[in-house]
């Protein structure tokens, strides 16, 4: 039977919901194996079993995260020369697609990015030019290694398989890296994943240094803040929260947009959103033109007014 | 081969000709590729020559040795990218341009452009810009420090190079969703660089003048070693399929908010279940 690997790096304290919408495709077209970079903990490796993993690998060396990419990279060509999957699939963040972009260099493997949708014969799915056009693409030389977005399928329930075996993978120090030789820690906010969440409340310029009616409409929905590239430079809001060409791309079921002008760089982060709601002053704001409800009107007095019903209808 | 440390930095930036994303953008052709009409240097190219050009101010400027080299790939028209970069201030530009280039996808491109950065001799730095704004997979810059076996620094919000005992090295800062962090490597280096970096200059009168004099290269596959076989579309590792235009999101509901339009949108969101 086919084994799909899928590169699971750092989960932290527990597998992500990305992680496990990668296991389900995994499962879909054969099985799961997984190569694994982090702290594995009990908890981890066991839900791992009970989603169908059989195996999975690790480096033989723990410290090859401290190497920009190179480390893992190589760690990951040298999982797919001793297990010969028939596919490899990894989430879609930058990181991800450099470490894809490296192991298929040294497996000569072709690799493709943004994944929605990945058929049995591993023909991909994806949008580009920005959200314009939507094609089928397909890996034709090597082991497909295939970067999946978020929230493209629904995660299965897990089983009740057995623990893992757990299989160490040696695989050579880059000689020329670069080193991480700091951290900082950002602070959590507590509230969902940008690229995961199902609802997201953006804030672009019109916020005008005040995102609070955007993060307490983002809380009553149970959703994700995000924002224009002209609030995060404004320093109102973390970079990290910047959705568009050059922030995330996101295609949650719900977008509501408040004071974004709707400029192209950033339709190409969300304009394959479900459903998209846009509050503006100005009628002729391009973000109309892809709203499915729009409100043309001002976000100070309109989103209040929608957090205070959604807080009234659920009590 | 020079001795770098001695001759000052020599410094690459990779620049990409790409459709301009004001206009609307086309896949066509048998091959479905990206119709190349109407496009300019890549707007987030110019965050990479900024970077460079600042790092050669900060270290003495020309009078000392340092260079900035624009290289494209591309078709005939490409050759614009790069003489935009010789306005903007690159003291030469260099153009891969063979019809065998043709299709070429992340492996293809990151194989030929290596092979320019060894037949340049002694590059220092190999700047790129974060993703191209038509492939948009940010492969090519990972690939690059793969095939030239050097460090990899991608996705710089800041970027500074030092020397010291005569070496050079860098320092910069990526931002993550979980952590920011600190990175050093020893020069020679692939950095790729995001669009918070910096504020990229505009071409001015003087620089346009200039740009006339500055030196523009034209290379063949043959004259940096590569066969056509391993590149375009006869040496790509994938391949599209098939390529369909997207219908457009079609315009919703409109309304003027007459104080109850924060009502509206609840409304709305429940008829959509999406309470
Ligand atoms: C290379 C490059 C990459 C880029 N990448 C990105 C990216 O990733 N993401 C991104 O978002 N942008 C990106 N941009 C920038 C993009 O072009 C726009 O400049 C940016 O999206 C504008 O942000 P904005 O809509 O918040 O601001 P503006 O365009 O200034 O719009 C503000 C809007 O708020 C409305 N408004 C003001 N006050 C109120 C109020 N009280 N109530 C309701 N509405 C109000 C105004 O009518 C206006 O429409 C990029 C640009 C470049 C060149
Ligand atoms: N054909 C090309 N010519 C010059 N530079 C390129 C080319 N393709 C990619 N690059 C460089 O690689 C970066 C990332 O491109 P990509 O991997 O296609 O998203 C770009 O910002 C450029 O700096």
């Amino acid at each position: 039977m086919a084994t799909v690997l899928v590169l699971i790096d750092q989960p932290g304290e527990g597998l992500h919901k990305s992680h496990r919408e990668l296991l389900t495709i995994a499962s879909g077209l054969g099985g799961a194996a997984v190569a694994f970079l982090g702290d594995l903990n009990e908890a981890v490796a066991q839900e791992l079993g009970a989603r169908g993993v059989r195996t999975i690998y690790r480096p033989s060396s723990a410290d090859v995260g401290e190497f920009l990419v190179a480390g893992k990279a190589a760690f990951l060509a040298a999982t797919v020369r001793a297990s010969s999957p028939s596919a490899v699939l990894l989430g879609n963040s930058f990181e991800a697609k450099e470490i894809a972009a490296r192991a298929g260099v040294q497996l000569t493997s072709g690799v493709i990015t943004d994944a929605v949708a990945i058929g049995e014969d591993f023909s991909v799915t994806k949008s580009v030019l920005a959200g314009s056009y939507a094609v089928e693409a397909k890996v034709i030389t090597g082991t497909p290694l295939i970067t999946v977005k978020a929230n493209t399928v629904d995660v299965a329930p897990a089983g009740d398989g057995g623990a893992p075996e757990v299989v160490t993978v040696d695989s050579a120090m880059p000689a020329r890296a670069a080193r991480i030789t700091g951290r900082t820690a950002k602070a959590a906010s507590g509230r969902p994943e940008l690229t995961e969440a199902r609802v997201i409340v953006a804030g672009g310029r019109g916020v005008d240094g005040d995102f609070t009616p955007v993060e307490e409409l983002a809380d009553a929905l149970g959703g994700a803040v995000g924002a224009s590239r002209a609030a995060t430079d404004a320093g109102w809001i973390e970079h990290s929260a910047q959705i568009g060409q050059t922030g995330k791309t996101v295609s949650p079921q719900l977008y509501i947009s408040a004071g974004i002008s709707g400029a192209i760089q950033q339709k190409a982060g969300m304009q394959t959103a479900k459903v998209i709601i846009a509050v503006n002053k100005d009628a002729d704001s391009p973000v109309f033109e892809i709203a499915d409800f729009g409100v043309v009107g001002d976000l100070f007095k309109v989103l209040p007014q929608a957090t205070a019903e959604i807080i009234k209808r659920r009590s | 081969m020079e001795d770098a440390s001695q001759a000052g930095l020599d410094i690459v930036v990779l620049v990409k000709h790409v459709p301009d994303a004001q206009f609307d953008r086309h896949i066509s052709g048998e091959d479905r590729t990206t119709v190349r009409e109407e496009s300019i240097l890549s707007e987030l190219d110019e965050y990479a020559l900024e970077a460079a050009l600042q790092i050669v101010e900060a270290h003495g400027g020309e009078a000392a040795g340092h260079r900035v080299t624009a290289v494209t790939m591309g078709p005939p028209a490409a050759a614009s990218a790069v003489k935009k970069a010789l306005q903007i201030g690159a003291h030469a530009g260099v153009h891969l341009s063979d019809e065998a280039l043709a299709g070429s996808d992340a492996a293809g491109t990151s194989r030929a452009l290596a092979a320019v950065v060894r037949h340049l001799g002694a590059v220092d730095l190999v700047l790129t810009g974060m993703a191209s704004t038509d492939g948009e997979t940010s492969l090519v810059p990972a690939q690059l420090a793969e095939r030239l076996d050097l460090p990899q620094v991608t996705f710089a919000s800041s970027l500074e190079v030092q020397q010291q005992d005569g070496s050079w090295s860098l320092t910069a800062r990526r931002d993550g969703d979980v952590y920011s962090e600190t990175v050093e490597a020893t020069l020679p280096a692939v950095v790729s660089v995001t669009d918070q970096i910096n504020e990229p200059r505009y071409p001015n009168f003087k620089g346009i003048m200039a740009a006339k004099k500055k030196p523009l290269t034209t290379l063949s596959l043959e004259d940096v070693g590569v066969d056509a076989s391993e590149v375009g579309l006869a040496g790509a590792w994938t391949r599209v399929l098939t390529a369909d235009p997207r219908p457009p999101r079609s315009q919703g509901t409109i309304i003027s908010d007459e104080g109850d339009a924060g009502i509206r949108i609840v409304d709305f969101l429940a008829a959509q279940k999406l309470l």
